[in-house]
């Protein structure tokens, strides 16, 4: 996994609330047995007309967020199904950093499968973010994982808060399989304990 | 040694490894895949040279994309990706040694109606899967939840979880639920009262009269919508009802186990006294035959009430209740029966099951579905189909004007043919109404099994406790 380390870039506002998966990534792109090749399709019903046109008032459809790097949503952003093929559509578009105040369970496990960051902060510091997204391409924020800082563009300072094991792996780009395997005497002990105790699973 | 909840008891009694940070393996008793979200979890394991660790735990069947239609068998019925997803599947069970059910299965259908009905989920296991709805098996007092390809990889690779332990919530429904209520009004009203990410970061522990006089059918339609509620898993711990569901399946311990099985299994409840983080309590008499009216399972109403303003609302709400009515082609005040559908879909891992369609049978006996009205019954599985017909619950159905379907996930996300076109309106059993869900620009309405019955028969969303 590529490593996360200091990103500086533009962020996208996006204040609906409840953006479920099927929103991110709708299901008729869920057919690929690929992990790459989901970005055109990010947001898809959002984003494109049926004839494939660019529906132009859609945040990441305006020229000034075209290429965002981060972005700031609303409550409940990732809701639904647990399809990583939307982190993947997220990642795969350009985008590293997604702000909200609060997240669906699976969908932000899987972002850090991925190199994503999601950052929880609450509604004040989002509206704040948000206001600085708003502003279009000449706001960058600088997301600092290591000093787990926000810069917005007028040089606030806003601090979050992250696992730190899986602030390790990102800032590491670590495979969790590999960690796993290194305790595999752990998992042996455990299972043949486990089996003695309840033969019968 | 201070009270513990059943969550408590099952994660400690999977704890293959625990951080000082508390960063845990959790390891995995069942493992359940399907064709959409494995894959690529197979490919990484080949690409690595890794085995699949525990393949006598691994449970495969393709339910999302097959057709539900006769004739299936022929790979011809399937758009070519679909295809080629089954067929990815069928040769990674075969390669990796896992076991199957196949299609042309008897046994094939949704992966959490296959699991309990073959016995493979148990009180007191871990089981995860590829899958959010992975939350039903949580009815029989298991720790089940919905997990991301690349953790469907690390448990193929591991037999375990990466976790930290979520909190523990208590939803209690207190006793009786009225005529013409169920299971599924219960979690759809649950949903409508924390919203759905009032669940964030919790286990929920379903609990009370109501949820105990609940068969094991409906306890399964309860856990399957916790996620609905954002909670990472529902759990009901088990007893008497959930040993005589158990008992006799396939991949249930016999004879001694059996006995040994038991003697565990009914250690598996909350100590008196445990602490809970959130505790939530309906009362079963107040809940109503329900109905969604947006796009979140959170826009819940009893059927008997009226399409909201934006303007009910706060914050962020606000706008995502405009955006909804008009997605949904509503008008603020109109009543909720005057909602005019053209299409009821029945099935789905929330409601695909026996008894699920012995309420519809209940409703249409010797009635007719309204003129132009499309209505699709689905099982969860192949062996629910058979046990229907034997039972003669097909025969009401296409008396009725039913079409009478082989079992998959169907409408309910829609991967397969079975989809609404645009502006169609859908009375559907399922469990999500986001937009574009069940087609491009449908509309999708939440109910029970039975109030989708009564939709089939009049052509509108339409209280059940008027026609039985």
């Amino acid at each position: 996994m590529e490593k996360f380390e200091k990103l500086q870039g533009i962020a996208a506002p996006m204040p609906l609330v409840n953006i479920d998966t099927d929103m991110i990534i709708p299901k008729v792109f869920l057919k690929s047995i690929q992990r790459t090749g989901f970005g055109v399709n990010l947001f898809d019903e959002m984003r494109y007309n049926r004839d494939g046109s660019e529906i132009d008032d859609f945040v990441l459809n305006k020229p000034q967020y075209r290429d965002a790097e981060i972005l700031v949503a609303g409550d409940n952003f990732g809701c639904g199904s647990s399809r990583e093929h939307a982190p993947w559509a997220i990642a795969d578009f350009g985008i590293k950093c997604v702000i909200s105040t609060s997240f669906a369970d699976i969908f932000f496990n899987n972002c850090f499968k991925n190199g994503i960051l999601p950052i929880v902060l609450p509604q004040e510091q989002v509206d704040v973010l948000m206001a600085d997204a708003e502003k279009g391409a000449n706001a960058r924020m600088t997301i600092d994982l290591e000093a787990q800082e926000i810069t917005t563009s007028d040089g606030q300072v806003i601090t979050f808060d992250v696992d730190a094991f899986k602030k390790h792996c990102l800032l590491e780009g670590l495979d969790d399989i590999g960690l796993t395997m290194e305790k595999v005497g752990s998992i042996d002990t455990f299972e043949e304990q486990a089996a003695q105790a309840r033969p019968w699973v | 040694m201070s009270p513990k909840t059943l969550y408590d008891k099952i994660w400690d009694a999977h704890l293959a490894h625990e951080a000082e940070d508390g960063t845990s393996l959790l390891y995995i008793d069942r493992h359940l895949v399907h064709e959409v979200t494995s894959p690529q979890a197979f490919e990484g394991l080949r690409m690595t040279g890794r085995k699949v660790r525990a393949p006598e735990k691994t449970i495969a069947v393709p339910d999302h994309n097959v057709p539900t239609t006769q004739g299936r068998e022929d790979p011809n019925q399937m758009t070519e990706e679909s295809r080629i997803q089954v067929q990815a599947l069928d040769k990674n069970a075969k390669e990796f040694g896992v076991h199957y059910y196949p299609v042309s299965d008897i046994r094939q259908g949704i992966v959490h109606i296959v699991g309990p009905e073959q016995g493979w989920t148990l009180p007191g296991m871990t089981v995860v899967c590829g899958d959010s709805h992975t939350a039903t098996h949580g009815a029989f007092g298991a720790l089940a939840h919905g997990i991301g390809t690349s953790e469907v990889e690390h448990v193929l690779a591991t037999q375990t979880l990466i976790q930290k332990k979520s909190k523990n919530m208590k939803v209690e429904i207190t006793g009786k639920l009225m005529p013409g209520v169920t299971a599924k009004d219960i979690t759809l009203a649950v949903i409508g009262e924390t919203g759905t990410g009032g669940g964030t970061g919790y286990v929920i522990e379903y609990c009370g009269e109501a949820i105990r006089d609940l068969s094991m059918e409906g306890r399964m339609t309860v856990c399957n919508m916790a996620i609905e509620g954002g909670a990472r898993a529902g759990l009901i711990a088990p007893d008497q009802t959930t040993y005589d569901y158990v008992n006799g399946r396939p991949h249930a311990p016999k004879g001694a186990q059996w006995e040994a099985a038991l003697d565990w299994w009914k250690t598996l409840f909350t100590d008196e006294g445990a602490h809970f983080d959130k505790v939530v309590t309906l009362k079963g008499e107040d809940i109503q035959p329900v109905v969604t009216w947006g796009t979140s399972p959170e826009d819940v109403l009893p059927i008997t009430g009226v399409v909201p303003s934006p303007e009910d609302f706060e914050g962020g709400k606000v706008e995502a209740a405009r955006r909804s009515l008009d997605y949904m082609g509503l008008t603020p005040g109109q009543k909720l029966t005057d909602i005019e559908i053209d299409t009821v879909f029945i099935g789905s891992c929330t409601n695909g099951r026996i008894e699920d369609f012995r309420a519809v049978a209940e409703v249409v006996k010797g009635k007719k579905i309204k003129d132009g009205m499309r209505a699709m019954i689905v099982p969860g599985s192949g062996l629910v189909r058979l046990q229907a017909e034997e039972e003669g619950l097909a025969e009401i159905f296409k008396e009725a004007g039913f079409e009478w379907r082989l079992a998959g996930c169907s409408m309910c996300l829609a991967m397969n043919p079975d989809q609404l076109s645009e502006g169609e309106r859908c009375a559907a059993t399922s469990n999500r109404n986001f937009e574009g869900r069940q087609g491009y620009k449908g509309r999708t309405h939440l109910v029970s099994p039975a109030m989708a019955a009564a939709a089939a028969l009049t052509g509108r969303l339409t209280d059940v406790r008027e026609l039985v």
